[in-house]
């Protein structure tokens, strides 16, 4: 795929997106900050991906205001850590709404958070958007928007994307298993991948589900090498995927094929038995995502950081560039209208789109959300590389199957 | 529902004793401190996951074999073992307030773990990893075979320690008794620090298993608490190899369930036989 650079910088112009732009050609800000509220998992289950929001929210706000600010003024951005946990989220946005008196919004980290700050956002009229919500048909807030594209039916888009994918490879599997952590934000999705697999005429020849917090993965790894099926569906949420494939590994099974929803990026890259395996991304750190020019530099800038930072992944994957995009949808929509107003924000949020560093989003279906951005990566020798579809296909690369 | 093979069945219970072994090995020295000091250490855990994490960066950086971290992780928390002890002595802190000073520690601990190590997952990379014997198609990882081995020497060399020597005696008499025990010469302030020194130092050796065999991270601390407790009460307060056997118990159940049924179905397993166990044994804690 390519891109007219000329055409992409006026399209930032006219939505003024300049993110990571040039500081010499803006005025610095003035006057009181435009203040934007929000919480993240500093702290506890979720904090190794909360960090990752949080070095993205500081390359954006010292960017934007390098860049001249919102509407002229510094933005502050007001963060506070929900510790993980649901219910502390949901006194943090009451104090960010009735004590802070913050400008704006910004969602948490991990849909039952961002559940729980949208209520409180509900309760005050405020517009929120959010990176990281999982369950579309629970987005019931119509000032709420998702910046993390994922379409408002995943359970069935998402398994046809991967399976669209296999399909097209040297070894299209006949037979699958599905198994999968009840975690909802991934079990749904699981259960989806049941119905659409059946629709195309694949075999089902194991179905497994466990508790989230599951430890022991020996006997499902049994289960699957006795079903021995040419791809694996698996439903599994940060270390699970890794716990189970070194459970495979333990009994000396590679699987041929094998899909991981939401894998924690990092671990799994780093481990041999991964490679092959495959996931969904909106975003991976080569071209031609990079070939969007503040998509590149925020990479770069990114890298630095976190390197700095000493953070075990330096890259930018799904999470970064759905935080950095969130960002992006909140600059577009108070430099269009030079409004902070939050009817008059979101409801031009739901009559126009946004370009993002994921891809142009739109927010006017179910929950609103748009258009499914996702594409498919495959760890290949200790990278993630975006292998479906083919124009989204990171240089050379293509989808391993076996 | 469809009967497993015999290989997946031998498979999955051998995950069941291994799994169980860890299990008995948190739960001894929890076991020891509740049954033998009345305290109810749920720091334990957050110790555990410190020598797991200790583990990994001497192995990981020092470039230390993961089992000689052993010689360098067991006397320092020995004597924080004593330390905690002292403190819950001195301020004269019940049974169930020790509850909630311990789950205080464990939160301090467990702060102080994502500061050093922060909230990524670590995983030790060690040779072990890489070895297993296999059996007529069933697999036998060195890591849990280790861990094994060491759950099972401990349980027996502490029986031994309190049923065949003069100080372990004496800790048990102290335990049953501790007036009469002191009317007896026996010193039931000292013997409680040894013991609470070696509680620690139990913890810190499951700290070493748990990081040869899983990946770290430092909320997993409370994911172990609610079967480890399970298997301790199972096993019998103060028994040496009550959490082990129950461990296993647990684990094969646990395992065998996820073998021929839901996965899910594994927790209520075992959280049933520990609720029939109390219900038909009342006075077992």
């Amino acid at each position: 795929m390519t891109i007219d650079r000329r055409a992409f910088l006026a399209a930032l112009g006219a939505t003024g997106v300049g993110a990571l732009a040039h500081r010499s050609v803006f005025a610095q800000p003035s006057g009181a900050p435009i203040r934007i509220g929000g919480t993240l998992a500093l702290t506890g289950p979720f904090a190794a991906t909360g960090l990752v929001h949080k070095l993205t929210g500081e390359i954006y706000v010292d960017d934007l205001n390098r860049r001249g600010g919102l509407l002229g003024r510094p933005v502050e951005w007001v963060l506070k850590d929900d510790q993980s946990k649901p219910d502390v989220t949901r006194t943090l946005y009451e104090q960010l709404i009735t004590s802070d008196k913050v400008d704006l919004l910004i969602g948490p980290y991990a849909t039952g958070s961002i559940l729980s700050a949208m209520g409180v956002a509900q309760r005050y009229g405020k517009m929120i958007v959010h990176h990281t919500f999982g369950i579309p048909k629970l987005a019931k807030y119509d000032r709420q928007f998702p910046a993390w594209s994922f379409g408002p039916v995943p359970e069935v888009t998402t398994p046809n994307l991967v399976l669209d994918a296999l399909a097209a490879s040297s070894h299209p599997p006949k037979t699958i298993a599905v198994v999968t952590s009840k975690f909802p934000s991934v079990h749904f999705v699981s259960l989806g991948a049941r119905e659409v697999a059946k629709k195309r005429g694949l075999t089902e020849v194991l179905f497994l589900e466990w508790d989230f917090g599951n430890r022991d993965f020996g006997p499902i790894a049994g289960r699957i090498k006795e079903a021995n099926p040419d791809f694996i569906w698996t439903g599994a949420l940060g270390l699970e995927g890794n716990q189970l494939l070194d459970a495979m590994k333990k009994i000396d099974y590679a699987p041929r094929n094998h899909f991981y929803h939401f894998p924690a990026p990092g671990p799994m890259v780093k481990a041999p038995e991964a490679n092959g395996a495959l996931s969904v991304t909106i975003f991976e750190s080569h071209p031609p995502y990079t070939n969007n020019p503040v998509a590149a530099r925020f990479v770069d800038e990114f890298r630095a950081r976190a390197t700095k930072a000493n953070m075990p992944e330096t890259s930018v994957d799904t999470q970064a560039a759905a935080s950095f995009s969130a960002w992006q949808v909140i600059e577009a929509a108070v430099t269009a209208n030079k409004s902070m107003d939050d009817k008059v924000l979101a409801d031009w949020l739901r009559a126009n789109t946004v370009d993002t560093i994921q891809g142009k989003l739109r927010f006017n279906e179910q929950g609103n959300f748009g258009d499914d951005l996702n594409r498919v990566k495959q760890v290949q020798d200790g990278k993630w590389l975006t292998v479906w579809p083919k124009d989204w296909a990171a240089p050379g690369a293509t989808l391993r199957s076996s | 529902m469809t009967f497993p093979s015999f290989t997946l069945l031998a498979q999955s219970i051998l995950a069941g004793i291994f799994t169980g072994a860890v299990y008995g090995l948190l739960g001894l020295g929890l076991s020891l401190s509740w049954g033998m000091l009345r305290q109810i250490n749920l720091a334990h855990f957050a110790l555990a996951f410190l020598g797991a994490y200790l583990t990994y960066q001497f192995a990981t950086y020092g470039g230390l074999d993961p089992l000689l971290t052993l010689l360098v992780i067991v006397p320092p928390f020995f004597l924080a073992g004593i330390a905690v002890h002292w403190v819950l002595t001195r301020f004269q802190v019940t049974p169930l307030n020790s509850l909630l000073v311990t789950f205080g520690l464990t939160i301090i601990i467990e702060a102080v773990l994502q500061w050093i190590w922060t909230a990524d997952y670590r995983r030790l990379e060690s040779s072990y990893a890489e070895h297993k014997f296999q059996i007529q198609g069933v697999y036998l990882p060195l890591p849990e075979l280790i861990t094994l081995g060491l759950s099972g020497g401990i349980a027996l060399a502490i029986w031994l320690a309190l049923t065949r020597t003069d100080l372990g005696k004496a800790i048990r008499a102290a335990a049953h008794d501790g007036p009469i025990a002191a009317a007896f010469g026996i010193n039931q302030r000292a013997l409680a620090l040894v013991l609470s020194g070696v509680n620690a130092a139990l913890a810190g050796i499951a700290g070493v298993c748990i990081a040869l065999s899983y990946t770290l991270a430092p909320s997993q601390i409370y994911s172990w608490i609610g079967v480890v407790f399970a298997c301790v009460m199972l096993g019998g307060l103060g028994r040496p190899f009550g959490p082990l056997l129950a461990g296993c118990i647990i684990g094969i159940s646990e395992a065998i369930t996820m073998a021929v049924t839901a996965p899910s179905w594994a927790p209520l397993v075992s959280f049933s036989l520990l609720i029939i166990v109390l219900l038909l044994r009342p006075g077992r804690v």
